[in-house]
């Protein structure tokens, strides 16, 4: 086990590395000159865009632009943005507000789309069910700006049971609305797959077995058929997790949180390498450490499964 | 008949007068599969009795009803499809089949007990097999996590699991498939029921294992004088062990007898023709035999006698009438027309 983790925790690093290099690459790759959009209009005088290439090294060779980036984020100098704040400041204000965000998110998707997902299960085919795929299917058809739109206008707007936008300390209560907007696609694939799950192994000898033994059903349902129909379920939620933290680009605009997304998105609008690729290596090791949770929580849940 | 009531502590079990009356009865019982291609007609009149400390063989190929007739003494058929239309089940004069399903829960496990045929598959496999054993004891007698381990580590030694105490928290995956068999019969032991229903317990094991896990549950049963329903297509497997044997075919219950008459004077073709296909060794090197055709389909059972358009010495009334389960001299009984026939030998095969 403990070699397993370390064997997986090395392999992070080449993945590390390659990840930003390559985001490194397509963030230079961007058509415009960032020193247009730092200097504005008029244009700065030489010897300001001279101190401005020397500082973020402008025009110098892709390789020796990655190499004083890496050395800076080593010693988590994350750099500075264009208008010379520390990336590491503009990412101390937006990590919080999306964290809360996709932790509100991830708790709707489980406690919502998991008790459902089993209901449906266990009442296959019948009214509740057919809802349940019905109401799924139709949540995944819809974009989720549409989505966003529509809870905010009628939620927000016309009955006046949330805030339609979230001001810029975004305390959870404000962050709930989007929350449930941005988990509700990840809500509907989570029940669908409890659902499966859980319809596949209901009639399986285990579950018999319970029944035989003169279990109370609850126990049977719950310690013996939703354990092993969970393992797909939290696969999902890992990968969900990193997908909450970098996706909620729509969702921030709309409801106008001042999140990662929302940075990210107006980072790549001006071209600012440092805080693009600040922000997406931060995503990239939320991915791989969620990742190698997922893989220690599969053998918790499953004690076929050992890492050696 | 004594009303009798579930009582979780020993020394106040329930019980009747008569310590000789059977301790199953299983009366008419029906059991039908409503499924799209039709009703399938599993379970079709079936009446036994079991007494204390007897064992019960219900013999019958695959899709003949023995299964399902577990099942519905169990109560855990799966409903839908499957529903039991008529008859009743009764344990010791209460009518199990009758009672709401949470006092009915009650008895499963603590009365009657199952064992199924594939260990691997009906033992949790995310649990280790002390949780699985120790569940027994936490459920129904309400026993703390301690109490139970040491219950199930009791119940592994009882059934020669070799070094329970260290395996105790080994997961199902880790045993031996007989090992794994010794601890479904653990968990069925657990509350000492006064039933065990074991469906085909060794068909998923090889050849010396089988043997093994026979020769426990006999031992078992001797020990607690529970009753044991052994079902199976085996005959080899029932040969020693079994008292009585049932044979079914197509859902209906055709012969009825003690093990050692079945085997020496079939009193039904059906049966008969099973024993004419044992391969036996001074048979060596020739052709085995086979009965002609394959089962009916359930949802399209012949007319009269089920297995007329097999049997060698079918006549005409075989397929216009239903031969009823006659009493046969000397405590058995046939479903055949012609059983007096069979048993002297005098019937001519066409």
């Amino acid at each position: 086990m403990g070699t397993y983790v370390l064997r997986r925790l090395l392999q992070m690093i080449p993945v590390f590395f390659g990840a930003t290099f390559l985001i490194f690459y397509l963030v230079l790759g961007m058509p415009g000159d960032p020193l247009a959009v730092m200097c504005g209009e008029r244009g700065c005088d030489p010897s300001t865009a001279n101190a401005l290439r020397a500082q973020f090294h402008i025009g110098e060779p892709l390789y020796v632009q990655y190499f004083e980036y890496m050395k800076g984020i080593l010693t988590l100098d994350f750099g500075e943005t264009f208008s010379r704040r520390p990336v590491l400041d503009v990412m101390g204000d937006a990590f919080p507000i999306t964290i809360r965000l996709a932790t509100l998110a991830f708790i709707i998707e489980i406690f919502i789309g998991v008790p459902l997902g089993l209901v449906a299960g266990l009442r296959r085919g019948k009214f509740f069910d057919s809802s349940i795929l019905l109401g799924t299917l139709l949540i995944i058809s819809i974009p989720i700006f549409v989505i966003g739109f529509l809870m905010q206008y009628f939620l927000g707007l016309k009955l006046g049971w949330f805030r339609p936008t979230v001001s810029g300390e975004a305390p959870w209560n404000e962050l709930l609305l989007p929350a449930i907007v941005l988990g509700t696609v990840s809500l509907a694939y989570i029940m669908r797959l409890t659902r499966t799950s859980v319809v596949e192994n209901i009639h399986a000898d285990y579950v018999r077995t319970a029944v035989a033994k003169g279990l109370p059903h609850r126990r049977v349902v719950t310690v013996h058929l939703l354990r092993n129909s969970l393992i797909p379920v939290v696969t999902y939620l890992g990968a969900d997790i990193g997908a909450l933290m970098g996706g909620a680009i729509v969702t921030e605009r709309i409801f106008n949180i001042k999140g990662v997304g929302g940075t990210l998105y107006q980072a790549i609008n001006r071209g600012e390498a440092p805080t693009i690729v600040s922000i997406v290596v931060i995503l990239v090791i939320v991915y791989l450490v969620f990742n190698l949770l997922v893989d220690l929580l599969y053998a918790v849940l499953d004690p076929r499964i050992r890492y050696a | 008949m004594s009303q009798d009531t579930i009582n979780t502590t020993a020394d106040n079990r329930p019980h009747d007068g008569d310590p000789n009356a059977p301790v199953l009865e299983v009366e008419n019982l029906h059991v039908e599969f409503r499924t799209r291609d039709g009703v399938a007609k599993a379970v079709t009149g079936v009446t036994f009795d079991l007494l204390p400390g007897e064992t019960l063989a219900i013999l019958g190929e695959s899709g003949s009803g023995k299964s399902v007739t577990a099942q519905a003494i169990m109560g855990i058929l799966d409903t839908p499809p499957g529903f039991v239309t008529q008859g009743s089940v009764r344990f010791r004069g209460v009518d199990i089949q009758a009672l709401p399903e949470k006092e009915r829960r009650r008895y499963r496990g603590e009365k009657i007990a199952m064992i199924f045929q594939d260990a691997l598959s009906s033992l949790n496999p995310v649990y280790s097999v002390g949780y699985q054993i120790g569940e027994m004891f936490r459920v129904h007698r309400g026993a703390s996590r301690a109490d139970a381990k040491t219950k199930a580590i009791e119940l592994m030694d009882r059934v020669h699991i070799p070094a329970a105490r260290q395996r105790v928290n080994d997961y199902p995956h880790q045993f031996s498939g007989g090992m794994r068999q010794r601890i479904m019969i653990a968990i069925a032991l657990s509350l000492d029921p006064d039933i065990i229903i074991a469906d085909e317990p060794t068909t998923a094991l090889d050849v010396t294992v089988q043997a093994q896990v026979m020769q426990l549950l006999a031992d078992l049963q001797a020990e607690s004088k529970m009753g044991l329903i052994l079902i199976t297509h085996d005959l080899g497997v029932v040969a020693d062990v079994a008292d009585k044997i049932s044979v079914m075919y197509a859902g209906r219950l055709i012969e009825q007898a003690r093990s050692l008459d079945l085997y020496s004077n079939p009193a039904h073709p059906y049966t008969e023709r099973l024993l004419a296909a044992i391969p036996r060794v001074d048979m060596k090197g020739q052709e085995l035999y086979t009965i002609k055709g394959i089962p009916p389909n359930l949802t399209d059972i012949p007319a009269g006698c089920a297995f007329h358009p097999r049997c060698p010495y079918a006549q005409s009334i075989c397929s216009e009438k239903t031969p009823p389960l006659e009493v046969v001299p000397g405590d058995r009984r046939s479903a055949c027309h012609f059983w007096k026939e069979v048993l002297d030998g005098s019937l001519q095969i066409r």
